[in-house]
């Protein structure tokens, strides 16, 4: 039991004044690093069972990148205040992208009634008053103003975190440190320009020839800002934009920076251009821009007042490479299990945006929202149940399903889990059947799991989407030891999946699985 | 993460053989492009725009990257490691390096006939099924050299019949 939190706990540690801070150096269970959304509901979630835990923070306050982030000051994730699902319930949170999950009426859906209602988007403000508003309503005590600087692994497969205030010994840690580090390519000239996270007022670029480099949602959000201001703007990247609305992904240019594309469209003062930067030089009035077109391959220069570098950012993994943490690609993700834990190192776990370092079965190509709050969340409260029960012993409740309620019960998580709307292909719910014969409800799991490993007779429902405009529940049946392929039902343009032609279809699919 | 036809043990057993081959791997991405048969006669700026069209992914040894049966799957190009083609659990052919999957499901539109499983740490270029047919006709020398691989396998499938 040592293991587990003691209830007064929160009450001594949540309640403690700046000069009394909570999690003072020393031996816990759990450490949990970050304090933006990832590692306030990882926090939230493990105290939520019990498991007893440090929360370190290198920043003054909660919120993470949000309290500098995004630098034109609204967000692209929505918190809609009128949606079919009263605000708190569980269907609402597919309308409410940017609240965490609270247990509680108090620290649940604080979203929408901190918004200026103005734009479904809430502003960084806003944001932000929502992650310390959640801190302060749930009372999470967190040791602010302590950096992580260095990882040791011990014998015993326990960890050392040295801090700018002591060390930390636990046997699980969970890093929920953002994906905001600066990155630039190595392209020469390059790193002489300010990156995106430098960028200053729009105002000081008033006038100005801006050269954008890169074509994503930063380099967008960036010339979207400048619009106003700017007297010309070239964006470059070697492969043209992807918009959201055709890649039916939200990692596709969002809707809402879409303007400076018509602009380009029309020739109308901004130009987006296919190219390669080859090297960026000083001039006496500002830059030039050498390119290579990468459809026709000819050289062509720019001349411009301002470069940005908008070319996205890396994990401030810091020395956790060093321990054996495995990491790919340009952005430095860590590899990770399907449950977000390292796949070299066992005991490290990851929350937050850098959990998209798992990306599940991927169907039709489509990435989950794991980047993004809105499927964060749920990714962070599932790693808070694989501690828990993974290395502290717990088991979480399987309340039973009868058998003439199964097929309702998948249909109706077909239809408003949030978790499945938030997190398509990517989580679904769980039925087992016992050795007992009883159907019990195992939660809502990481859906690449289900698929792939062995286990007892069980059935999953998911939301999945194509790369069409269909939207529809998948059905996936595990009978001796293996998951059958996928059953796609059909989609309905207004998502009405408890309808009888649903049900039918389900109790046919079943018919094997049920008693 | 592992095939169902197999025991599932709790761990990835070659841990290290993932952490170094990550540290080992080139930071760019269009030299490794360069260095395959499959895109080979790309101009530089063509490698580029390709670099930025393919996602880099890594998957840790005993994953299936393809399902029997399963609808939705992507196309892959190995950059580092070996794939084992599986069908109903029997092992019917290994890739490596430089070879591709996924293109026969997303040719044809119908869910792929075998498993396609990592034998060890891998690390591959994926593209979403959709957008496989813009990019073979924006590069048809990519195609071609494609169609050149496909040719290779249906030979020696026919050999191995006769």
């Amino acid at each position: 039991m040592a293991e587990l939190s003691d209830p007064g706990q929160a009450a001594r540690e949540g309640s403690s004044g700046a000069a009394q801070q909570p999690h003072p150096p020393g031996t816990y269970p759990v450490v949990v690093v970050g304090s933006g959304p990832g590692g306030l509901q990882v926090a939230y979630s493990l105290r939520a069972r019990g498991v007893r835990y440090a929360h370190l923070s290198a920043d003054a306050e909660p919120g993470g990148m949000f309290r500098r982030f995004p630098l034109f000051q609204r967000l692209l994730s929505w918190t809609k205040p009128h949606a079919p699902y009263p605000q708190g319930s569980r269907g609402y949170e597919w309308y409410d992208w940017n609240s965490l999950l609270g247990d509680t009426p108090d620290d649940r859906a604080l979203m929408p009634g901190l918004m200026e209602r103005t734009s479904s988007f809430p502003s960084r403000p806003e944001m932000q008053h929502n992650l310390e508003l959640f801190a302060e309503r749930a009372a999470l005590p967190i040791r602010y103003g302590t950096r992580w600087e260095r990882t040791r692994r011990e014998d015993d497969g326990g960890f050392v975190l040295e801090t700018t205030d002591g060390e930390y010994r636990c046997r699980v840690a969970v890093f929920a440190v953002g994906a905001a580090e600066p990155f630039t390519p190595r392209t020469p000239g390059l790193d002489q320009v300010p990156h995106y996270a430098d960028t200053r007022s729009a105002a000081t670029y008033a006038g100005k020839r801006v050269f954008i480099v890169g074509k994503q949602n930063s380099a967008f959000e960036l010339a979207t800002g400048l619009l106003p201001v700017a007297r010309s703007i070239v964006l470059a990247s070697p492969r043209p934009p992807t918009l959201s609305v055709n890649a039916h992904s939200l990692n596709g240019i969002r809707a809402r920076y879409v303007q400076p594309w018509e602009d380009h469209v029309v020739g109308g003062g901004v130009t987006s251009l296919n190219a390669a930067i080859e090297r960026v030089d000083r001039a006496a009035d500002g830059y030039r821009i050498h390119l290579r077109r990468t459809e026709a391959d000819h050289t062509m220069e720019v001349d411009a007042d301002e470069v940005i570098a908008a070319t996205g950012f890396v994990c401030p993994l810091q020395d956790l490479p060093e321990v054996g943490v495995a990491t790919y690609g340009q952005q430095r993700w860590p590899v990770l299990t399907p449950w977000w834990e390292s796949a070299t190192v066992p005991g490290i776990y990851f929350a937050g945006t850098i959990g998209q370092a798992s990306p599940g079965l991927r169907k039709w190509g489509l990435p989950a929202n794991s980047g993004a709050v809105q499927g964060a969340r749920y990714n962070a409260r599932l790693v808070a149940q694989r501690i828990a029960e993974h290395h502290f012993g717990q088991q979480r409740l399987r309340p039973e399903v009868t058998p003439d309620r199964l097929v309702p019960f998948l249909l109706d998580e077909a239809s408003r889990a949030p978790e499945l709307w938030n997190q398509k292909s990517y989580l679904c719910r769980v039925v087992t059947r016992d050795a007992d014969g009883a159907l019990r409800d195992d939660g809502i799991q990481p859906l690449q799991p289900f698929v792939d490993e062995a286990g007892p007779d069980a059935v999953a429902i998911a939301v999945e989407e194509n790369d069409g405009d269909a939207i529809y529940p998948a059905l996936y049946v595990r009978q001796a030891g293996r998951v059958a392929p996928d059953v796609e039902l059909a989609p309905d343009p207004l998502h009405r999946f408890e309808q009888e032609s649903y049900q039918a279809e389900l109790r046919h699919r079943l018919a094997a699985f049920l008693p | 993460m592992y095939p169902v036809s197999e025991a599932a043990p709790t761990r990835a057993p070659s841990r290290c053989k993932i952490a170094t081959m990550a540290t080992d791997a080139p930071l760019d991405l269009v030299d490794s492009l360069a260095g395959l048969t499959l895109f080979a006669d790309l101009s530089r700026p063509q490698l580029e725009r390709a670099a930025h069209t393919f996602e880099e992914t890594v998957f840790p040894e005993g994953q299936r990257i393809l399902r029997q049966g399963f609808q939705g799957t992507g196309f892959y190009v190995i950059l580092d490691g070996e794939v084992a083609v599986r069908v109903d659990g029997e092992d019917r052919a290994r890739l490596g390096r430089g070879d591709f999957f996924g293109e026969v499901s997303i040719l044809l539109g119908e869910p792929p006939v075998a498993d396609a499983v990592a034998l060890g740490p891998l690390r591959c270029l994926q593209l979403p099924g959709s957008d496989v047919e813009r990019f073979l006709q924006d590069h048809p020398a990519v195609m071609y050299r494609m169609l050149q691989a496909l040719a290779r396998r249906l030979r020696n499938a026919n050999r191995w019949r006769s």
